[in-house]
């Protein structure tokens, strides 16, 4: 292990990524045309590393080929990649906060967010889902409105809508959300904005509900057709009810296994979706922790197994992440780090991770022994998929936001890049 | 004709590619200068462009003078589908090493005036000065391009109806449907070979011998198209044993006996060239290749 470091230090040494253009040679050429082709290296692309290049104009990835025949043109950059592996940026659909911040602290919402977005870029993560766990009403109120949709750049990660995880969930499966604020929408869309409040309603990306409320069903349909994404979970859903939900157009569960009944034979509870054959599993995603702790490397090999195409990777971090053993804060609650593993103070219920995504997607491809290629899909192109936005992020397909991180084959993270600009680069492997 | 007989496939992709940069290099290209250069596509010569692609890395060759012309692509077949010739010669070529857009082409399968189209491409080679050095390979029947059996020795550029031997051949390519498998091609003809100033054909493998024995031993057949050549005044045909099998032993001895046609040694004389996979390797070879600031025309 250490030679492997030397030598990715060694590396990282050689490694010019991006030579300074003369002023003059750029002075009259506009930013949006520059073109910029990335070569010796293996690009993840239709679920293996292929040997291309890739081209990058004006923030997206274009056609090699039509841009060489039709276009005569050539790239003004040349990047040697030294054969390393180019990924999309990951993308996170469940983060509670990290560095200190928490989304759903009643204070200095839009630091946190920006913080986070800052800093998940040198993490290799490109796009979010910040995630507020169940609130009071006057704090949804309050925060929701502030973490605004936005494109990703130098200055952070996209941020791709908000999570609502909450408060319409069960209070068996609260997990580390605050029972007193657990609520039940009743059925009616007005409940819903009553709870989140109108202009928060519309930040919002995903919501996790518990799909034995009643009525929920009629919920799910209203939801979906606002463009949010039903997620499932916090929940003691038997499989009937279940089915019915993802019939109705839930398409998510939010971290599979964790806030659920557990996996009985005679009675599968929402867990037995992964192989219903009563709904569409192309269109059912799940979200999974693979950080090690919360879920089981053999829960996640069977998870896995049942359906690998619905693998959704995501942290649940927390504001410890980045941080150091001690008590924190997440949402109105006080948390515990102890040897890097959160609890709620003074319990052993685990809340949400601190690890990084890339951690989750190296100990996925440990446990499951999948290719590299689709570790890294699970939290990229599969995300993105969840979100409908599979031909923007999560690809390095022709037309894609040029997203994207430059990783080693240990999932050493290089350098992350957003819109085709590098965000971070990694300097001391 | 000359025939040169190497030992195996690889020692004819080897030939072929140092026969090719030595002929660039000794004509000197320069901006005005341009040395020009007839391609083929298919698994013959793929190995030819691995070489040269790995020639050009160690700074052995430039292609920055060279322009180029191809001998065919499908009709109606999209220019990013894995199959046509665009596709092959950009990701085979292309794109690894250091043409310019300009000074390539190929014809367009997609024009909407076909005969045109294959009319301009003629044109536009004369005003390139004519092919310098032809490449080709041939297929089993003989053919060179698709100057299937029967195509006139006379012939130009031109929409050729494929052979129905040549399109069941190519289902492979396309899920096994034939309805999916293009019926036509553009070509350049036997003439328009004819006329370049060299050739050079690649011929590899047992299933190619009985086509080779055509070429050199029979007579001239538009039968067996590539047979013409033997009025080329400059051809060269570069096999490995496997396609002797149908020739005569006193052919076989007679072609091994001459001495080289082009001493070829000087090129990495004493080293070992490198191989493919030593470009994905770490390793400090890109010193000729540092980040290119060029100016590109528009």
């Amino acid at each position: 292990m250490l030679n492997q470091l030397d030598s990715a230090h060694q590396r990282e040494r050689e490694t010019s990524f991006f030579a300074n253009p003369s002023q003059e040679f750029l002075a009259d050429i506009p930013h949006q045309d520059i073109i910029t082709k990335f070569w010796n290296c293996r690009i993840l692309k239709k679920g293996r590393f292929l040997e291309e290049d890739l081209y990058v104009r004006n923030g997206k990835i274009i056609d090699s080929e039509e841009l060489f025949y039709n276009e005569k043109k050539v790239p003004h950059f040349d990047v040697d990649c030294k054969g390393m592996y180019i990924a999309p940026g990951l993308i996170d659909l469940q983060i509670n906060g990290g560095f200190g911040f928490d989304f759903s602290y009643y204070k200095d919402t839009e630091l946190a967010v920006k913080t986070v977005a800052k800093r998940l870029l040198s993490h290799g993560v490109t796009a979010f889902c910040p995630t507020i766990v169940t609130s009071p009403n006057y704090i949804y109120h309050d925060i929701l409105p502030k973490i605004k949709k936005t494109k990703g750049s130098g200055h952070g990660a996209a941020v791709l809508g908000v999570h609502a995880e909450g408060p319409f969930i069960n209070k068996e499966k609260k997990g580390a959300h605050p029972e007193k604020f657990i609520t039940d929408h009743r059925g009616t869309m007005l409940s819903i904005k009553e709870a989140y409040g109108s202009h928060g309603y519309e930040n919002i990306a995903i919501i996790t509900l518990a799909p034995e409320l009643r009525h929920t069903d009629q919920i799910i349909r209203k939801l979906k057709k606002d463009g949010i994404v039903v997620s499932l979970g916090h929940t003691t859903a038997n499989l009937t009810q279940s089915e019915s939900a993802v019939k109705h157009g839930a398409t998510f569960i939010t971290h599979l296994f964790n806030a659920m009944l557990p996996f009985h034979h005679r009675d599968p509870g929402i867990v037995g979706l992964l192989s219903s054959d009563q709904i569409d599993l192309e269109k059912l995603y799940y979200g999974i922790i693979s950080d090690g702790i919360h879920t089981h490397a053999c829960a996640l090999r069977m998870a896995h197994k049942v359906h690998p195409n619905g693998m959704v990777l995501i942290t649940d971090a927390l504001s410890a992440l980045g941080l150091s053993d001690g008590r924190h804060t997440i949402g109105q609650m006080d948390i515990e780090i102890k040897n890097g593993v959160a609890y709620i103070a003074g319990t052993n219920t685990l809340c949400g991770s601190t690890s990084t995504m890339l951690d989750c997607v190296k100990f996925f491809h440990k446990s499951t022994g999948c290719s590299m290629a689709f570790a890294l899909q699970c939290a990229s192109w599969h995300p993105a998929k969840v979100l409908h936005i599979e031909k923007q992020k999560g690809t390095l397909e022709v037309g894609a936001d040029a997203d994207f991180i430059i990783i080693n084959e240990y999932f050493d993270l290089f350098s992350t890049w957003v819109a085709g600009e590098m965000v971070h680069k990694t300097t001391n492997l | 004709m000359r025939l040169v007989i190497k030992e195996t496939s690889e020692d004819v992709s080897e030939w072929a590619a140092k026969y090719l940069i030595k002929k660039i290099n000794d004509f000197k290209p320069s901006a005005d200068k341009h040395f020009v250069l007839g391609l083929p596509t298919g698994g013959t010569p793929l190995r030819m462009y691995e070489k040269l692609i790995e020639y050009y890395h160690d700074g052995e060759i430039s292609f920055k003078y060279v322009k180029t012309f191809n001998m065919d692509e499908y009709v109606n077949l999209p220019k990013d589908h894995e199959q046509s010739y665009h596709y092959y010669m950009w990701n085979n070529f292309f794109r690894k090493v250091d043409i310019p857009p300009a000074n390539v082409s190929l014809l367009d399968g997609n024009a909407s005036d076909l005969d045109k189209e294959c009319r301009e491409y003629e044109e536009k080679i004369v005003e390139a000065g004519g092919i310098d050095l032809f490449i080709g390979g041939i297929g089993p029947d003989g053919h060179i391009a698709f100057n299937e059996p029967g195509s006139s020795l006379a012939s130009r550029t031109r929409v050729k109806t494929l052979a129905q031997d040549t399109i069941r051949a190519n289902a492979r390519f396309f899920d096994d449907d034939i309805s999916k498998v293009p019926k036509k091609a553009l070509s350049v003809g036997v003439g328009t070979v004819m006329d370049a100033r060299e050739v050079m054909i690649l011929v590899t493998g047992t299933q190619k011998a009985f086509a080779l024995y055509k070429a050199v031993e029979e007579g001239i057949n538009h039968m067996w198209t590539v047979s013409a050549f033997q009025q080329h005044p400059h051809t060269v045909i570069v096999c490995d044993e496997d396609a002797t099998l149908e020739l005569r032993v006193k052919t076989v001895k007679y072609f091994k006996a001459l001495p080289d046609v082009v001493d070829l040694t000087d090129l990495y004389s004493g080293r070992t060239p490198p191989t493919r996979d030593d470009r994905y390797k770490q390793t400090d070879r890109t010193q000729n290749q540092k980040v290119k600031l060029e100016k590109h025309k528009t």
